[in-house]
């Protein structure tokens, strides 16, 4: 069969339930080509932190993404206090860090799940999720909620955790050891998932390079790179951990990077846990300077970047934000092809894509002829039908 | 007479009947999957509750391939429907209808693979052809070994019939529990998975790469009426199981815990397992269990 078939993964996806359009292009089952089109979910937040002032863009850049929800706080506080230099004090770096770590925690479980699903194993879908709970209770007790945190703030962290919450949360992450004992052991063992997962949606590291993919996608392909460690924000240059690589850049690779990558994440909160000292939690930043600063950390999902320019006043002049989907998504254009659509549902899935976090702005070329609609045009379309519609029935 | 074989066929043990234990089989799977997943599950009348709604909801079909679309999903369920029957009455009478029932068993348990196969072509969607041409490998795969894994049994019990091939097991004790039988008990056990269109062997409808693939572009009463077939087979094919390999002993009790036990079988493969590639799935059909069930036809050969 040379008959080329578009196979189409969107605009909503089937499972993500986030909008994004893959355009597979198949012979029989192999996917030949991908076109990747995102840009659906541009929502202008750039634009919005322009109009607020320092302490509100904290809480807007939070809600870019349900799942990194400390990560975009974290560094755009971190742009705002390197353009002020400030001193956080350290009891604020070390709660900042466990939030950032619970939260890759219940990030890689989530994906663990989502992957189980991808591949049609539903039990280990629920079973991850189910793991992911206690996590999530543990943010409920330490900022009263499972998601969207506010814990972060220029200077500090906006309230501390209570020294009665240290054994739970020491209880909980302990808890959660064994846990991922058994979904290594699964993935390791088990030969369907292997079968699966091996050798599927590969990424050499010559193409990581390339594509400039980040976090667990690049590490997967056995590129060494790690924010923390290569240029190290709050207090993780205090902290004896490893970055985890593996060499084969299959989906396999980033499973199992994903699952070490939370040992290291359970190690690194406990030794928070014993370092933080009790102490001031807020440095008390009142005047800014004009100038410019940037904060990059290490989310679950690879680097994520942030830019503030200052003119001295309470708002921002420009914000810029990258986040690590944005690289990663492209590395499909290389990873399905080549693969079976079975392959291309986990692979679009392996790189674990955020779009909402992706989207800042969309720029179409239009290189055939066909008409490219706008929001306005469909709902002109719609109103058009409405009435035909309407022409039928008085008839 | 002829009202006599319509209530076989439409009341017990045909459609009726077959539906409603099919649709509780249909519970147990959903609760039993739940409760492996740390789920509540739903009630017992769920499944109920689902086709009846599905019942009054609009019919969407192809322009142009109205009648090949509506009429793919009566076709299954019909030949279902009849092969419960016939199970159903030979378990009752202990006696065969006609000569050879178990070869119509075997083609009508074939038929609703080839209904939803016409039914998905004729609704021309991409993702439904991918689905068809993925159904069609996995018939090819499934049907060799399970056929293969009957051999056994025919060779055995020396005959055609589906009642002599009880009366042989009420004498000589259960097929499966010799090396020959186990064998087959296993392979067809497989089968019937993938007949069932479950995981691991799933891929035709694979929800999660095409969007329920086959199913696609039915919505209503014949999506309803694919449904109730799946519901159907999933009480005829363990009951099936049963009649071949394990009715050492016939009585209602016994009957249903060995279809409690391989329903339950069945749901645990099912939740333990990811999705087989299409690939894989008919190299695991042809490349392992198509040698087994020959090695079980040899040993049945031999007298084990």
């Amino acid at each position: 069969m040379s008959h080329k078939v578009i196979i189409p993964i969107g605009p909503y996806h089937p499972l993500q339930e986030e909008p994004e359009f893959f355009r597979l292009y198949v012979e029989g089952e192999k996917v030949v080509d991908i076109d990747i089109v995102i840009g659906y979910n541009h929502r202008g937040i750039e634009e919005l932190a322009e109009d607020k002032h320092y302490d509100q863009v904290t809480f807007l850049v939070e809600r870019i993404c349900g799942i990194c929800s400390s990560s975009h706080p974290f560094a755009f506080v971190l742009a705002v206090e390197d353009l002020l230099k400030t001193q956080v004090p350290e009891r604020a770096h070390y709660i900042r860090m466990i939030v950032d770590e619970l939260q890759r925690l219940h990030s890689h479980l989530l994906w663990l799940g989502l992957a189980g699903h991808f591949i049609g194993y539903n039990t280990v879908w629920m079973w991850a999720w189910r793991y992911r709970e206690p996590v999530l209770d543990l943010f409920e007790q330490i900022s009263g909620n499972r998601n969207n945190y506010a814990m972060m703030k220029v200077g500090g962290v906006r309230r501390d955790i209570k020294p009665e919450d240290l054994p739970t949360i020491k209880k909980q992450i302990d808890k959660l050891i064994p846990v991922l004992d058994m979904f290594k052991g699964a993935i390791t063992d088990d030969p369907v998932i292997k079968a699966r997962l091996k050798g599927v949606g590969v990424l050499t590291r010559e193409q990581v390079l390339d594509f400039g993919a980040l976090g667990p996608t690049a590490r997967a392909s056995g590129v060494d790179i790690d924010v923390r460690r290569d240029e190290p924000y709050a207090m993780y240059s205090s902290i004896k951990w490893s970055v985890i690589t593996q060499k084969d850049g299959d989906v396999f690779a980033k499973t199992m990077v994903r699952i070490l990558e939370m040992y290291e994440s359970i190690n690194i909160i406990r030794q928070c846990l014993v370092k933080m000292k009790k102490g001031p939690i807020d440095a008390n930043v009142t005047d800014l300077i004009p100038g410019e600063g940037i904060g990059r950390v290490e989310a679950p999902r690879g680097e994520c970047f942030h830019y503030i320019k200052s003119d001295g006043t309470n708002r921002p002049v420009r914000h810029k934000i990258r986040a690590p989907s944005f690289m990663n998504v492209a590395t499909n254009k290389v990873s399905c092809v080549g693969g079976t659509i079975s392959d291309a549902a986990i692979t679009l899935g392996a790189v674990d894509p955020c779009y909402c976090c992706t989207e800042r702005t969309a720029v179409i070329a239009k290189t055939t002829n066909t008409k490219i609609m706008n929001g306005w045009d469909l709902i002109k379309l719609c109103q058009e039908k409405t009435h035909k519609l309407l022409h039928k029935l008085e008839k | 007479m002829f009202f006599k074989q319509l209530f076989y066929y439409l009341i017990f043990p045909g459609f009726l009947f077959a539906s409603v234990v099919g649709l509780l089989a249909g519970w147990v799977d959903r609760k039993v999957s739940a409760r492996i997943q740390y789920r509540v599950g739903p009630p017992w009348y769920q499944n109920f509750v689902d086709i009846i709604k599905l019942f009054g909801k609009e019919i969407i079909t192809p322009p142009g391939r109205a009648f090949t679309f509506l009429f793919a999903p009566l076709m299954g369920i019909v030949s279902s429907t009849i092969v419960a029957s016939f199970l159903g009455l030979v378990l009752l009478n202990s006696q065969s209808i006609f000569f050879a029932d178990l070869i119509i068993v075997i083609y009508l348990l074939t038929v609703p693979a080839i209904s939803l196969i016409i039914g998905a072509s004729a609704s021309a969607n991409p993702l439904a052809s991918i689905g068809v041409s993925r159904e069609i490998k996995m018939v090819l795969g499934y049907e060799l070994p399970f056929i293969l894994s009957l051999a056994i049994v025919i060779i055995k019990a020396g005959s055609l019939r589906l009642a002599d091939i009880i009366n042989y097991q009420l004498l000589n004790g259960s097929l499966a529990l010799s090396w020959s039988g186990a064998i087959g008990l296993i392979v067809a056990f497989l089968c019937i998975q993938a007949k069932l269109g479950f995981v691991p062997f799933d891929a035709p409808e694979a929800d999660q790469e095409i969007m329920c693939g086959t199913l696609i572009e039915y919505s209503g009463l014949p999506l309803a009426i694919f449904r109730l077939t799946r519901f159907i087979l999933l009480y005829t094919l363990p009951l099936f199981l049963i009649i071949i390999f394990l009715s050492g002993d016939i009585k209602l009790t016994s009957l249903g815990i060995k279809f409690l036990l391989i329903l339950v079988a069945i749901i645990l493969v099912k939740n333990t397992n990811p999705r087989l590639r299409i690939d894989q799935a008919i190299r695991f059909f042809w490349k392992i269990l198509t040698p087994l069930a020959v090695l079980g036809v040899i040993l049945a050969f031999l007298g084990k």
